[in-house]
């Protein structure tokens, strides 16, 4: 085989798309080729390096529930109240979501213009409340992290430290997709007995390490900040007391078991 | 009756690929709202002609509609896009200064060695910046890893397309990587949204 034959066929041969005739032929050229053995492998690299860098963009959450809804209504059917009910619920969810957003901006409008961290804590609020309506929790349900962190690949273009903290108090429940500032986030589900603890990750890719900040909405305590550039939302009705100690275990802290 | 048994199937059968549509749609428009306006209104027709949908591959029916609604959009509005795809298709002789960098000379150590340590953003800004029918090759195959089969269904092309394409495609990427370390040393950082 020439070396202009088997530059045609390379990236065939990289794909593993050639039938075996034409398989062994660059094989055998390769072996005396030193031109095409490298292109291989800056194809090679190249494949790692886009795999390493998670290209692929998820639906962001607008889009998947409107096609949804766009779904049911295009193929009704026969008087389905399950439908009509999944269908008021999630516009019940949408508008009382919107509605708490209206509220706060305008609670929160005369006292200070909202900074970026302000609405960001408005946002992580907003998405927790909605998480709490019946059904949105988590879109994976597990205890187990080996099962809730590999569901987020492919989802989202980085990954996101999962952990289990049950033996500490904080059993993991679960993750879903959300929507935070304009990013794809993941959030983890935390129980704390009857409380339910909402942890937003987005990654702070240049973002300079910050300090925990606390601060409270609506009667939801929300802890964050940054750090290894990824930055960390925590939204809970939990006291401020013990979701400080999930901050701690989240950064690798040592507290006190119970 | 049939219809609760076509909303059934098109649960099972597309819903599950809408990340992938949205992604094709955001890697050839290159920004979130428009890739969400053409994802939505490409998954709306996908609703409206799944009657037309004679069994197949799912995924490659579903990117066909929202590939075809992206360059509709394209060629109203970034028609400088589709301008360079047309060369490209139609005059295959022409040579851009990428295919230059890497075509002729193979890869060198110091080169692949730069791809391999490209940080996602670098990697990111470069495939934004292949031209179009490369682009969409090297995101169906590199991100959601369709077969040459699938792509050339998806872009109407043949398969030796596909191949060359994809060849042609990843040499380009190599080399605007390669260019941009080369007049951008510092690790590219998210800029301040």
């Amino acid at each position: 085989m020439t070396c202009q034959e088997s530059t045609r066929l390379l990236a065939g041969y990289f794909d593993s798309e050639l039938d075996l005739v034409h398989t062994l032929e660059v094989e055998d050229h390769l072996r005396t080729c030193a031109a095409c053995a490298s292109t291989l492998e800056a194809d090679r690299a190249l494949r790692a390096t886009i795999a390493r860098s998670r290209l692929r963009f998820s639906a962001p959450p607008t889009v998947v529930r409107n096609v949804r809804t766009a779904a049911a209504n295009a193929f009704p059917t026969e008087k389905s109240t399950r439908k009509r009910w999944d269908w008021n619920w999630s516009f019940a969810a949408v508008a009382a979501a919107f509605i708490f957003c209206a509220v706060l901006t305008w609670k929160l409008l005369p006292v200070s213009a909202p900074n970026n961290s302000t609405a960001i804590a408005d946002e992580a609020v907003a998405d927790h409340i909605r998480a709490l309506m019946p059904g949105h929790l988590s879109d994976v349900e597990s205890t187990d992290q080996h099962t809730v962190k590999p569901w987020f690949d492919g989802k989202l273009d980085f990954a996101p430290p999962v952990e289990n903290f049950a033996a500490q108090g904080f059993p993991l429940i679960g993750g879903r997709l959300d929507y935070l500032d304009q990013h794809p986030t993941a959030a983890l589900v935390y129980q704390r007995r009857k409380h339910f603890i909402s942890v937003f990750l987005l990654p702070a890719t240049g973002e300079p390490d910050r300090a925990e900040s606390q601060t409270s909405e609506r009667g939801y305590n929300v802890i964050s900040w940054t750090r290894g550039a990824m930055n960390y939302w925590l939204v809970s009705d939990l006291n401020p007391a013990e979701l400080e100690e999930l901050a701690k275990l989240l950064r690798g802290e040592q507290v006190s078991v119970k | 009756m049939t219809n609760s048994y076509q909303h059934e199937q098109f649960e099972q059968l597309v819903l599950p690929h809408m990340d992938a549509a949205y992604n094709l749609a955001r890697w050839l428009v290159r920004n979130p709202h428009d890739a969400e306006d053409l994802a939505q209104e490409a998954m709306t027709r996908a609703i409206r002609f799944f009657d037309g949908f004679r069994g197949g591959d799912p995924r490659a029916w579903l990117l066909t509609i929202v590939r075809n609604s992206c360059f509709t959009w394209l060629g109203r509005n970034r028609a400088h896009d589709l301008a360079e795809f047309n060369e490209e298709a139609h005059s295959p002789g022409i040579s851009s200064s990428a295919d230059q960098l890497s075509i002729q000379t193979p890869p060198s150590n110091p080169e692949i060695m730069a791809v391999a340590q490209s940080e996602s953003l670098r990697v990111r800004r470069a495939l934004e910046e292949l031209p179009v029918i490369f682009r969409e090759a090297v995101v169906m195959r590199e991100i959601e890893e369709m077969s040459y089969k699938e792509i050339a269904a998806v872009t109407n092309v043949s398969i030796g397309t596909v191949m060359s394409r994809l060849a042609r495609g990843r040499d380009r990427l190599r080399a605007i990587l390669v260019e941009s370390i080369r007049t951008n040393p510092e690790p590219m950082e998210e800029p301040i949204p």
